[in-house]
């Protein structure tokens, strides 16, 4: 415990490159740069197949397949791909080695959720005031932008979650390859022996931290989303979006593979 | 890699097959485990939830809590208190099974309409009768969704133990982090690999086992 405080209140833990505010923020900024790059893939293709139903089936497979990969072996799997295509496509191998594989295999991961949660907020409003949409005169893209993602958002939110926790884990493994971020502090406290046990702990606690204080901000963003009259939802297990994908209510926040 | 390493050395697989069952079954021992032992514990809280409404929110809460914190991050805090044990693999790997399957079984439970409970009670059904043979049947499909997604991530998980603990835990994630320290593409791709194809095997087992063991449920998804 006295280790542990120590090493908190060391000021050479924070400052430069291995301090405290420079892994905290290489963390952010490769979980960040993920979850919006499958945010930009996802949500296009989860509003198309949600208000169309058109390919619902292939999208939600190819989800669920993605959502059954582990994330340190998709890691991996990246890893082997990027360095044989460094010198194909000619960048560094040292991005090849550590940025590279960990920001692809966190932008694969977080594709699922977000996806499966978009179709599934859209698929979860009512027909009957898509329908009162159109005959108000409404346009397809009307009811998506002024019906349907409203109302759904929500849902949206508690994908994104989903998505962001699993990044910020999947962020920590990363250091198994060199990476930063706060996985540093665990992977180069183990390689110092007894030495290394305060850096292990606190690494610990501050990603521990980092993720539930993420996980309580989007699930405080999430109920302020939520239209009033549905925020008494019902209990999982009564119809709801969970029913269209067969799965223990996937809208709701974490069923994703843990990481 | 080096220059002119193969990613893939197909002589070494060969050479090395009594090594990877090896390591297979490691894996297996490191996950069926804390899976029964996850079942066991979240079906008596989805039980308690169930006759006690009010408890569902508070067990929710701390399962979330308990899955929120990254994985890494729990193996490296508990080896100060149970050293490089299995124990250390063990606890994450169960209590991050908890909120999966405590979620889907408490749905399980609660998707039961309540005429046929009261049907079963009509019946003279005990609540034990009741519960063993008229909700436990009708929660299966829901049950097993959730052992599914439970038993991908508990298979997924465990291949990060062995980053931390070496040779304590084995299993596939040995595989890749030897070969990632030895920069062996052959070894690290396997470990990888071969954890992504047991976890569909495992997912495809259990889509299979639910098919058999519930076939009303699916004769009725056919008809509708």
């Amino acid at each position: 415990m006295d280790q542990i405080v120590a090493f908190f209140t060391d000021p050479a833990n924070w400052t430069g490159a291995t301090g405290i505010p420079n892994r905290l923020f290489e963390h952010l900024y490769i979980s960040g740069s993920s979850v919006l790059l499958a945010l930009l893939i996802a949500v296009p293709i989860g509003l198309y197949v949600g208000h169309t139903n058109r390919g619902s089936g292939l999208a939600i497979n190819t989800a669920n397949i993605g959502r059954a990969i582990p994330s340190y072996a998709m890691m991996v799997i990246m890893l082997s791909i990027t360095l044989t295509l460094a010198p194909i496509l000619g960048y560094d191998p040292g991005l090849g080695l550590t940025f590279l594989p960990i920001f692809l295999a966190m932008t694969f991961l977080a594709i699922p959720p977000l996806l499966v949660s978009t179709y599934a907020g859209l698929r979860s409003v009512d027909r009957d005031l898509i329908e009162a949409g159109r005959g108000m005169g409404l346009s397809e893209r009307q009811i998506l932008a002024r019906v349907e993602v409203p109302i759904a958002s929500s849902i949206l939110v508690g994908g994104l979650r989903t998505a962001t926790l699993q990044v910020i884990a999947t962020a920590t493994i990363g250091a198994i390859l060199g990476g930063g971020g706060l996985g540093r502090f665990i992977f180069d406290g183990l390689s110092q022996g007894d030495a290394g046990t305060a850096s292990i702990y606190s690494g610990a606690i501050l990603v521990a931290a980092l993720a539930i204080g993420v996980d309580l901000i989007l699930a405080w963003a999430q109920r302020r989303l939520t239209p009033r009259a549905l925020r008494r939802a019902p209990r999982a297990g009564s119809s709801g979006p969970a029913s269209v994908v067969g799965g223990p209510d996937v809208a709701a926040p974490a069923p994703s593979g843990a990481s | 890699m080096p220059p002119g390493t193969k990613l893939f050395d197909f002589g070494w697989l060969q050479d090395h097959v009594g090594l990877i069952v090896e390591r297979l079954g490691q894996h297996l021992e490191l996950t069926i485990p804390p899976l029964l032992l996850g079942i066991v514990i979240s079906l008596v809280l989805a039980v308690w939830a169930v006759r006690q409404p009010r408890v569902y929110p508070p067990i929710t809460a701390i399962t979330g809590l308990l899955y929120t914190i990254p994985s890494l991050a729990a193996f490296a805090l508990l080896i100060p208190i149970t050293h490089l044990t299995l124990i250390t693999a063990f606890i994450p790997l169960t209590t991050y099974t908890l909120l999966i399957l405590f979620r889907s079984f408490a749905s399980g439970f609660t998707s039961v309409p309540a005429e046929i409970l009261e049907a079963a009670e009509g019946m003279g059904y005990t609540r034990r009768q009741r519960l063993f043979r008229v909700e436990l049947p009708l929660a299966v499909p829901l049950m097993i969704a959730g052992i599914r997604l439970a038993s991908v991530t508990t298979i997924g998980l465990a291949t990060v133990a062995a980053a931390l603990g070496g040779d304590t835990f084995g299993g596939l994630g040995q595989l890749i982090t030897e070969g990632i320290q030895t920069f062996f593409p052959t070894k690290y791709l396997l470990g990888a690999v071969l954890s992504v194809l047991l976890a569909f095997s495992a997912d495809f087992l259990f889509v299979r086992l639910e098919r058999l063991i519930t076939p009303w449920a699916h004769a009725r998804a056919g008809a509708g």
